[in-house]
């Protein structure tokens, strides 16, 4: 029988248009700011869309001009989750797993004048952890919008199903280009206004870009979780096996995955559930769905869409620190952009920012491919 | 090192030119002029009519999985959350990327649909799932090379971390211009 750990956040970062570090972006969403706005003729697309994307001074550092703004905003996330946590990201016991959905896509607008395999993700990702001195090969997931969450149960199950590492640096990032704006306008995807999920008038999600770094611990003793410690206690990926761009009717696979990561677990602790919430008429009602077969359509649910827009692969790693920090201060974010909620099913959406009671969060996450994941959260309190 | 938890049931592997079987060769292209994809689907008597609407990748990855399965005895009616999937490649999305890319060129923009939805690396993973019905754990990983002892480890990891788990199709399935690459296999624990 093999010793059980515990998987913990050791450090965290995030990067987005709004604000640089986790606190400062939790700050900046608990008073209700956001950066999504209306951009016209950006990239040379014919039609206006309403999005979040970086101001050109977030690459200005000089130190990190010869990367793309993909590798640039992916390091900056990184390097502060390193610090923070505190590690020797050079040391061949850490692991990068880096998510994102296109990486440097925009490379192929000219991919001949481009540097050799810039566009591939594997090689935007050596370049990344090269920075770091860190000379294991980097594990791209690219698994749609569940990346983010998908590259977080890698880690869990390298940390804890394997002796190889002792850390791993989750790295979740996305730019914008016209590549992604065209193809989610051709799909009809996109709100022309701020999104409103779980809404009754919801009409389509909007992009964001952002970059969020979580460097995750083991340890085998309880007690070496540090006080306010946010472990990540399961994790589990599920597939509709229905469409490969809707969403199931049925919700099966998020049950699925919700039910694995609850299993053997009080729900009564859950103080809140971050949805997907990308407000498209079919998620949502998916996720209210799934909820309401689990049983949990009681418990406060938020989208952190109405804030950020749908980051892609950046989105379960940043939406994940969001609700750690909300968790450790027992509060819960209130859903911007939701008016009226009307959902398939009656979902308990939280509309005013509240005080959380529970010591656990759940995670949800969907996107193309059918693929659905869930990941429970929990508090580690001073008298455990 | 985890001991290895499963056992490989069937391997195959296809190139630009030449599609396997457990080692044994079962096709190999002679016309040129014929689209390979379309050679090798006839070959093997598939009827899967959707299958002319996938992207290069997606066929690929639709092929490996008939070859491996098209004479197994499973459940082919109902979803098996007991069946997972794990791929990887180095390529991910980008053959089909390239084609979409043709379509928003500022003198001829016209992004469609439905290419761009086969824009992302795991599409192929749940076009195999809703042909074979799989239900289980379903990842993408994009890597520089096949690195088989990396996609042993993580079918060592799914199977401990889902207990419910019995087989996994995985491997590795790369279409980049001229380049296939798949060489994927069954596993069961």
């Amino acid at each position: 029988m093999k010793t059980k750990h515990y998987i913990y956040q050791k450090g965290h970062h995030i990067v987005t248009p709004l604000a640089v570090g986790s606190e400062a972006n939790f700050e900046a969403i608990a008073t209700g700011h956001s950066p999504l706005r209306q951009y016209r003729q950006q990239w040379d697309i014919p039609e206006p869309f309403f999005a979040a994307l970086f101001p050109v001074e977030t690459f200005h550092e000089t130190s990190l001009q010869q990367y793309t703004r993909f590798e640039n905003i992916a390091i900056q996330a990184a390097e502060g989750a390193i610090q923070r946590a505190g590690i020797d990201a050079s040391n061949p016991r850490v692991l990068f797993v880096i998510s994102t959905t296109k990486g440097n896509v925009e490379a192929l607008e000219n991919e001949k004048a481009q540097p050799a395999n810039q566009a591939y993700l594997w090689h935007s990702a050596q370049l990344i952890t090269s920075h770091f001195g860190n000379h294991n090969t980097p594990i791209v997931v690219s698994n749609a919008c569940i990346s983010g969450c998908a590259a977080q149960i890698t880690a869990f199950n390298m940390l804890q199903y394997s002796d190889l590492y002792d850390y791993v640096v989750v790295i979740g990032a996305e730019v914008l280009s016209r590549f992604i704006i065209a193809g989610f306008q051709s799909f009809k995807a996109l709100s022309p206004e701020r999104c409103k999920p779980f809404d009754k008038n919801r009409c389509g999600l909007n992009l964001g870009e952002a970059a969020a770094a979580i460097v995750y611990a083991r340890c085998e003793d309880e007690t070496q979780i540090p006080d306010q410690g946010i472990v990540m206690t399961a994790g589990a990926i599920n597939n509709d096996a229905n469409h490969i761009s809707g969403p199931s009717r049925t919700g099966e696979g998020l049950k699925r995955s919700i039910n694995k990561v609850t299993e053997n677990f009080d729900t009564k602790q859950i103080a809140f559930i971050n949805a997907h919430g990308t407000a498209t008429l079919y998620n949502d009602d998916m996720e209210s769905i799934a909820l309401q077969r689990c049983g949990l359509q009681h418990i406060p649910v938020n989208s952190l869409k109405g804030y950020y827009g749908h980051t892609l692969g950046a989105a379960g790693v940043m939406e994940v620190i969001l609700s750690s920090i909300a968790l450790q201060k027992q509060m819960v974010i209130k859903s911007l952009g939701t008016e009226e909620p009307g959902t398939a099913q009656p979902l308990n959406v939280c509309m005013e920012n509240t005080s959380a009671h529970g010591n656990a969060f759940l995670k949800l996450i969907s996107g193309f491919g059918g693929s659905n994941a869930a990941l429970l959260f929990t508090l580690k309190h001073a008298s455990l | 090192m985890t001991e290895q938890s499963f056992n490989t049931l069937i391997k195959c592997e296809i190139t630009a030119s030449t599609a396997k079987v457990n080692g044994q060769t079962i096709l190999q292209r002679t016309d040129a002029s014929e689209d390979w994809f379309s050679q090798l689907y006839h070959a093997i008597g598939m009827q899967y009519p959707k299958f002319f609407k996938m992207d290069r990748l997606c066929k690929a990855g639709i092929l490996g999985a008939e070859l491996l399965l098209k004479d197994f005895d499973y459940d082919r009616e109902n979803v098996k959350a007991d069946w997972g999937i794990i791929l990887m490649n180095s390529a991910s999305s980008l053959d089909n990327d390239r084609h979409f890319q043709e379509t928003i060129a500022t003198d001829n923009y016209y992004p469609s649909p439905a290419v761009f939805v086969y824009t992302l690396a795991n599409i192929v993973t749940g076009e195999i799932a809703i042909r074979h019905k799989t239900g289980g754990e379903s990842s993408f990983y994009v890597m520089p090379s096949f690195d088989e002892q990396l996609m042993n480890t993580l079918v060592n990891q799914a199977y401990m971390a889902n207990p419910e788990l019995t087989h996994i199709i995985c491997g590795w399935v790369n279409v980049d211009g001229e380049e296939v690459d798949v060489r994927m296999k069954v596993v069961e624990r």
